[in-house]
């Protein structure tokens, strides 16, 4: 096992699946000559041409398009965003015709295609470029959402991404660019829609996805250090469709839950997760479940406030305190 | 292409003196009718009766119930469809919007397969998912059928890309209406295509009205084509849309220069007229346009103009006239009768075609008390 960082494991997803199958094409702004905005396609270009990397002009919803209609003609293109807040200019194209073409041509034209690119805050870069697209494409039928935490996550998901006959809305982190982690040597696939326990525990199970993983992950540990509370930490890896039969199998042994998402509250991932433990797993809580998320506001500039509206390990802590009735 | 420029003016000239101004202006005058076979141009002409009388009786089905949702008619610019997608090879690839019924059946997709969709039949086109706006038939290459304004200028675009990618030598005609022009995805689909040389042949269909706010209030151009002049290599022509043999002309020529590597895209112009509401929610005339304005267009109808041109050609006789004009009515009775008997969809439908592979997690687990 070699120990890469999360955007080198997305390179060499992108560079497997471009070697392996021709029809896969990399597209966006910077994603070529400037090695891409975040590195993530560094060295594609000159191993592949501009016609399989090809740089934009900053158009999102033109090349989103585009992306779209070659897909429609049997290409495989991977859609680059340098952020997903610059892919709202592209939300027609992924909604109204991505999601849409399979359904209502009645099954005649489907859209392989993957959209990437980082979302959720990274340093400071305030309303306009911190915000968690999560909810917004999960909320659409004809979509899948993947959203990985780890670097062995983010490759297997990604070359499973790139295989699917279906569109793909792959939600990167920043902050997760420079994270490293074992990834195997050989062929790694992870399946779209699977769960993964990122940590056994028996006390409370920990729901969160991408970098909120991490966020989980610190409280586990000051759970177990601290206050003799196991957690078990359910990563959802893909947000839709959603492995809630993972999450109903953790809270059935830990009985309490804590469920946690980068976005804000309202309407948010978490919001689901909750309404599915309910139905799904009422009898076997012995607390209500709490949330754990951003404020319900935009995203401000300045370093403390900034800090404050996000999730926080401390808050995850809080929070399973709370539902393990220890407070 | 050199154009003549327009006196810039703030008034709004009246209807006739625009219609006037539009006629001459065109880039191609009459085209000759001797470098047609006369089967060529009888199929033509065929093609146009059959969409004329299948939108006749879309209108009828629509107001007896038989077609739901919105129906937006192609009556009065058939010439536009039938030269333009006569004009292609069968392996070329067409797109357009909403007002799709006439582009459908004259790519290919039966008659029966389109009304069958209008009717939310099974044996619909697109299985009576769709319904009028989303027509696909993708063994004739027909890529829809496209409900909202501009966004299928950036896909044929991409299927453009596709056909350079694989070093292919086919086209793409993407069809849509005047007011795509101003909005945003008219530009950056036209800036990629004329970037990338891709095989594209865009056609603005200018019918003067995007729904009911005439084009010349909201367009900062007097001729839409010389939009072209800001997308370099790309060429660019006006055309009489109502001309069936000049649209055709245009879009062979344009699939000539577009064919191959070194291919180069064209936009066009197409003049052209709806002699119906924007769909069949609206009237004709009344808010935005007067009932003689409508009736002097009328005067040039796309259909007449070429049968009465055949007939003096004498390459129609009366006769011939009549029976394909009978064919089409027949054909499209057959369409209804067909779409009639067709079966509805099982309410389990929603869930047909969501996605292309099984799909992980109980699509229907969170659908309780239906």
């Amino acid at each position: 096992m070699a120990v890469i960082t999360y955007r080198e494991a997305l390179n060499r997803a992108l560079r497997e699946e471009m070697r392996r199958d021709d029809s896969v094409f990399l597209m966006g702004e910077e994603v070529g000559e400037y090695d891409g905005a975040y590195k993530v396609s560094k060295g594609l270009l000159d191993e592949f041409g501009e016609w399989r990397v090809r740089d934009t002009p900053i158009a999102e919803n033109g090349f989103a398009g585009l992306g779209i209609g070659a897909a429609m003609a049997g290409l495989r293109p991977i859609v680059e965003f340098m952020t997903w807040n610059f892919a709202l200019l592209a939300y027609d194209a992924i909604v109204n015709s991505a999601a849409k073409m399979l359904y209502m041509s009645g099954g005649q034209y489907n859209v392989p295609i993957v959209f990437r690119g980082p979302g959720g805050a990274a340093l400071q870069l305030s309303a306009q470029h911190s915000q968690v697209p999560d909810p917004w494409y999960a909320n659409i039928p004809g979509l899948k959402v993947c959203a990985p935490a780890t670097p062995a996550d983010a490759l297997g998901l990604l070359k499973s991404a790139i295989r699917d006959d279906d569109p793909v809305v792959f939600i990167e982190s920043e902050l997760l660019y420079n994270v490293k982690g074992e990834v195997p040597d050989e062929e790694h696939i992870v399946p779209i829609g699977v769960a993964d326990v990122k940590r056994e525990g028996s006390d409370v199970t920990l729901v969160c996805h991408s970098r909120m993983v991490k966020v989980c992950s610190d409280a586990a540990e000051t759970l177990a250090e601290e206050h003799e509370v196991e957690a078990e930490i359910v990563d959802l890896r893909t947000i839709r469709p959603l492995d809630i039969d993972a999450v109903i199998a953790s809270v059935k042994k830990t009985n309490r839950a804590v469920v946690v998402q980068e976005g804000s509250p309202y309407s948010g991932i978490g919001a689901q997760v909750v309404d599915d433990i309910q139905r799904e797993a009422f009898d076997y809580l012995d607390a209500p479940v709490a949330r754990v998320s951003s404020l319900d506001v935009p995203m401000h500039y300045a370093r403390p406030v900034e800090k404050h509206i996000l999730p926080s390990a401390d808050a995850v802590v809080r929070a399973a305190r709370h539902v393990c009735y220890l407070d | 292409m050199e154009r003549v420029e327009q006196e810039v003016t703030t008034e709004r000239r009246t209807r006739e003196e625009r219609r006037a101004a539009d006629r001459r202006t065109v880039d191609r005058r009459e085209v000759d009718l001797g470098g047609y076979e006369r089967d060529q141009l009888h199929d033509m002409l065929s093609a146009m009766l059959l969409s004329r009388r299948f939108e006749e009786k879309c209108a009828q089905s629509y107001q007896m119930g038989l077609i739901g949702g919105f129906c937006h008619l192609y009556i009065g610019q058939e010439a536009v469809a039938v030269g333009g997608i006569h004009a292609l090879r069968d392996d070329d690839y067409v797109f357009t919007a909403y007002r799709d019924h006439a582009q459908a059946i004259v790519r290919g997709i039966e008659p029966r397969a389109v009304m069958a969709e209008l009717y939310g039949r099974v044996d619909g086109c697109s299985k009576g998912a769709g319904g009028s706006m989303h027509m696909f038939g993708r063994d004739v290459n027909f890529m829809g059928g496209h409900g909202i304004v501009g966004t299928h200028l950036p896909l044929a675009a991409g299927v453009g890309y596709a056909i350079r990618y694989r070093g292919g030598d086919q086209v793409v005609l993407c069809y849509f209406g005047d007011s795509v022009v101003n909005g945003g995805p008219f530009h950056e689909a036209f800036n990629m295509v004329a970037k990338w040389n891709l095989p594209v042949i865009n056609v603005v269909e200018n019918n003067s009205y995007g729904m009911g706010t005439d084009i010349e209030r909201v367009a900062a151009v007097d001729q839409l084509v010389s939009r072209a002049c800001a997308y370099e290599g790309m060429h660019s022509e006006r055309i009489d849309g109502q001309d069936v043999l000049a649209m055709h002309a245009a879009v062979a020529e344009a699939a000539e220069r577009a064919r191959g590597a070194e291919g180069r895209p064209t936009f066009i112009e197409a003049i052209t007229y709806r002699y119906l509401g924007h769909s069949m929610s609206d009237a004709a005339h009344g808010t935005y346009r007067t009932k003689e304005e409508v009736q002097a267009e009328r005067k040039n109808d796309p259909i007449a103009t070429f049968s009465d041109r055949l007939m003096e050609a004498e390459l129609l006789a009366r006769e011939e006239y009549d029976e394909i004009n009978q064919a089409a009515i027949d054909a499209v009775e057959d369409a209804a009768e067909f779409a009639e008997n067709s079966p509805h969809p099982e309410p389990s439908a929603a869930y047909d075609n969501l996605y292309a592979d099984e799909f992980r997690g109980g699509l229907d687990r969170r659908d309780a008390w239906r």
